[in-house]
């Protein structure tokens, strides 16, 4: 897929001296869902910012469907779509006339049949006379998204869509994300919640004090990165871990019932085999055994640490 | 040019307005009326008449003046303000918009609801006094101009305010004393000689004073200047709004 964003060593420096970008180089492929990941404070909205013109750039470039975001502005913000971090609406405002508005905003003659469909894929529509004032967060988020996809934009920022939304709320935030990329929108969002990026995410950028640490495919950065457990459950209870099997640095359970074996799928030999060779010649004998993966949070709390 | 961008700023700006028609009307219509009521009926009867016209319809041009200057400013200041306090400026910032465009949709909104109450006011007018405009087209200029110029204005303030506060101290401290002092309601001719000098210095001085020219024929300073004064404001105003732009001043990080 080719890019439809490019952020070329990007550099931002408030007038207090703060620097919130540190050069940052990205590049964004056409119908992919980005999660950019960091602790508050990274730079993740200053980012999301000088892309849609909020911010203005102390150096590099950044291009929007190869249109420079400062000279030829008025073509690259055609192409963007943005949701805030924080919930802003006119609160007098009927739904519909603020879907209009932002659609007229963007330069984009009338379609209501358009705002018709996108306000009924967002679950809106019954709402669509009333202030927006009187709807639920849930529902002024939705409006939101109603918002910056009425001019039919080709990349959708959402800054934090889930900061402060109930679990149910989030999935279906993330159930909308999903049908918005089978429509072929590119989504770029930003979040602090590991379990956001890994649920809907196909590649990940973590942002640390303002520099990109990294950016991969999800799964290739969590096979790359992850550890991998294995436990091992046992048919009789073993009192102590046999010195034989010191080497591998078993962990026990307070029961005696389970081992867990951590090893890294990087490493050319995992050890497994050797490792069960050694456990039936101690005379244990395996009830179950099964492996799983440690997740995005583990792998980016070590990421954020080894650096700071 | 994104001329379907102003017109969805445009049309924004005036639903808020007919949303509140009731007290964006009322409230102008009702205290010029306790005006009219006041100084025309009540202590302008005993007033002998100025420049040959009877004090009720002298008073006419000063009072629109007073509701348009106040109005244009208030509307402009609330209207840009109002979205950066409750934060929905970013959607207009981020959009495919130039600055030019941006000023015409809030100050041609702000401007546009001036001029309505203004009229409305004169209508009002019509029913307590005696009136009539010997030259209507530059009255309608007049009108125009001060709503643009000041709606131009407005727009400044309700950038650079940080609070409620600050948005009603510049009508407050500003405007009404020199609306006040600019002539709406005596002729400069009655003030001694040294402040007919002074209040040169006060730019209604030249607004009222146009605009009751397109009323009555006459004017306490040249009708020419008056435009003039207008116009420099205008693009006083325009400059300063290019500055804000181009610097980000109050609206980008």
């Amino acid at each position: 897929m080719p890019d439809i964003v490019t952020v070329t060593d990007l550099r931002k420096t408030f007038d207090g001296g703060f620097e919130a970008l540190k050069g940052v180089t990205l590049n964004i492929r056409e119908g992919e869902v980005l999660a950019l990941l960091g602790p508050n404070g990274a730079g993740k909205t200053t980012l999301i910012s000088a892309v849609c013109g909020l911010t203005s750039i102390t150096s590099g470039t950044i291009t929007v469907g190869g249109h420079d975001v400062v000279r030829d502005f008025r073509e690259s913000r055609r192409l963007i779509g943005l949701v805030p971090q924080e919930i802003t609406l006119e609160p007098f405002e009927k739904v519909l006339n603020a879907v209009r508005f932002s659609r007229g905003l963007f330069g984009r003659p009338a379609n209501d049949a358009y705002l018709e469909k996108l306000l009924k894929q967002l679950s809106l529509w019954d709402k669509k006379d009333g202030p927006t004032k009187e709807l639920s967060g849930g529902m002024k988020r939705r409006v939101l998204i109603a918002k910056a996809l009425a001019h039919e934009p080709r990349v959708l920022f959402l800054d934090e869509p889930t900061a402060g939304v109930d679990v149910e709320l989030r999935k279906e935030m993330w159930d909308v994300v999903r049908e918005l990329k089978e429509d072929g929108v590119t989504i770029i969002l930003t979040t602090h919640y590991i379990e956001e990026a890994e649920e809907i995410a196909d590649r990940v950028g973590v942002i640390a004090k303002g520099e990109l640490l990294l950016v991969e495919e999800k799964d290739a950065l969590m096979a790359r990165m992850g550890k991998k457990e294995l436990k091992i459950e046992l048919q009789d209870p073993c009192e102590a871990i046999p010195p034989s099997l010191a080497s591998y640095e078993l962990e026990r359970s307070a029961d005696g019932f389970n081992l867990t074996y951590t090893y890294d799928t990087k490493g050319e030999r995992t050890g497994i085999t050797a490792l069960l060779n050694d456990m039936a010649k101690s005379g244990l004998v395996l009830k179950d055994i099964q492996t799983s993966q440690s997740s995005l949070e583990e792998i980016f709390v070590d990421l954020v640490r080894s650096e700071t | 040019m994104n001329y379907r961008a102003i017109y969805a700023i445009y049309r924004f700006e005036m639903m808020r307005f007919f949303r509140t028609l009731a007290q964006s009307v009322i409230s102008p219509v009702l205290s010029t009326s306790l005006y009219f009521i006041v100084f025309g009926a009540a202590i302008g009867s005993r007033i002998q008449e100025v420049d040959g016209v009877s004090y009720g319809a002298f008073i006419v041009p000063g009072l629109i003046m007073l509701s348009l200057l106040t109005q244009s400013l208030t509307n402009a200041a609330f209207g840009i303000y109002f979205p950066k306090f409750i934060g929905t400026i970013y959607e207009v910032l981020s959009a495919p918009i130039g600055h030019f465009e941006i000023v015409i949709g809030y100050v041609g909104a702000a401007a546009t609801k001036s001029m309505v109450i203004g009229l409305i006011i004169l209508a009002t007018a019509f029913a307590f006094v005696d009136l009539k405009i010997e030259h209507p087209f530059w009255m309608i200029a007049f009108l125009v101009l001060t709503c643009l110029s000041f709606a131009l204005f407005g727009f400044i303030i309700g950038i650079w305010a940080k609070s409620f506060d600050q948005l009603n101290l510049v009508p407050m401290l500003v405007v009404t004393p020199l609306v006040f002092l600019g002539g709406s309601f005596y002729s400069i001719s009655m003030l001694p000689e040294f402040w007919q000098k002074v209040t040169l210095f006060n730019p209604v001085v030249y607004l009222v004073s146009g605009f009751r020219w397109s009323f009555f024929g006459h004017a306490d300073v040249g009708v020419g200047i008056s435009l003039a004064m207008i116009v420099v404001f205008l693009i006083v105003c325009l400059l300063v709004i290019g500055w804000i732009f181009r610097t980000g001043y109050r609206l980008k990080t």
